[in-house]
């Protein structure tokens, strides 16, 4: 079961009140971009086996999206954030450096 | 005016705990930038309290406001005077952006009395009740439906689901009460 903390209303929210979102950190390109460049945005995701940046929504609560990370392997949860970011606070990175000292970073 | 009803008409079921629509309640939604000295302003003379913290809510003499989310309140008026109360706040934040909705009847609110009234809740909802502070108002899901409930009273809790589930709602209460269903004891 996972459960992540709303970092909006700090309710720790069980799996069952949440909604995921999928990956976190995406580049969107839209009308403009190369055919290339879309294709990656719209299919391609990392699907790592460690670490993952995720976008779940507190559904069944505040109703607000946030992001987390977490490892897919141990569902291990490095931390939670508000989603008005473009990336992740330098101390949560910082944490999951110090747990995961060969991950290659968010991007 | 059409002569107003409230989603079951005050059904109640005893068990080990004893549930009961609490009928006819005023509800408004009111949306809007919470820190802005405006809003608590037009809350304080709606309600009759200040805008409450993150996650709780405040109740006197039968008005009050609930924090929904951190832009989201939900204020509790007796139902006759839900209209007049929206318009005092549309009227207060005209100049705002905002939203204030009359939801009394959409919604539909349910008492939950009894010394083990928090073990249906708990056979019902993913919160660890026993964490549950004072005031606190917790938004969440009762079996598969969106709730928010808080403690009322001592021995009773309040729950508010959307008018629509108010018969599932009902039902669900109503088993989870069942004699015989206790959790434990105490």
């Amino acid at each position: 079961m996972l459960i992540l903390d709303c970092p909006y209303c700090g309710v720790k929210a069980e799996e069952t009140e949440l909604q995921a979102g999928g990956e976190a950190h995406l580049k969107r390109y839209g009308p403009g971009s190369s055919d290339e460049e879309f294709d990656g945005y719209m299919f391609m995701r990392k699907n790592p086996k460690g670490v993952h940046f995720e976008r779940w929504r507190h559904a069944y609560g505040c109703g607000k999206w946030f992001l987390a990370a977490r490892c897919t392997a141990t569902l291990e949860v490095f931390g939670t954030y508000p989603a008005q970011t473009s990336a992740p606070p330098a101390d949560l990175q910082a944490k999951i450096k110090s747990k995961r000292p060969n991950w290659e970073g968010y991007k | 005016m059409s002569n107003a009803v409230s989603a079951l008409q005050g059904k109640s079921a005893v068990g080990f705990a004893t549930v009961t629509e609490a009928g006819l309640q005023g509800m408004i939604t009111l949306r809007g930038d919470l820190k802005s000295a405006k809003l608590k302003k037009a809350v304080k003379s709606a309600a009759g309290v200040d805008v409450p913290a993150a996650r709780r809510i405040t109740l006197k003499s039968g008005r009050g406001a609930g924090w929904m989310s951190p832009d989201e309140l939900l204020i509790l008026v007796p139902y006759a005077e839900a209209r007049a109360t929206v318009e005092a706040l549309s009227k207060a934040l005209a100049d705002d952006h905002h939203l204030v909705a009359d939801v009394s009847d959409a919604r539909a609110m349910f008492r939950i009395k009894g010394d083990k009234a928090d073990q249906v809740l708990a056979k019902l909802c993913p919160v660890d009740l026993k964490t549950l502070a004072d005031g606190e108002l917790r938004r969440t899901r009762a079996a598969q439906v969106a709730a928010a409930l808080w403690q009322s009273d001592k021995g009773e809790f309040t729950l508010v689901s959307f008018r629509s589930v108010a018969d599932y709602v009902f039902g669900a209460l109503e088993l989870s009460a069942r004699s015989g269903s206790e959790l434990s004891a105490s």
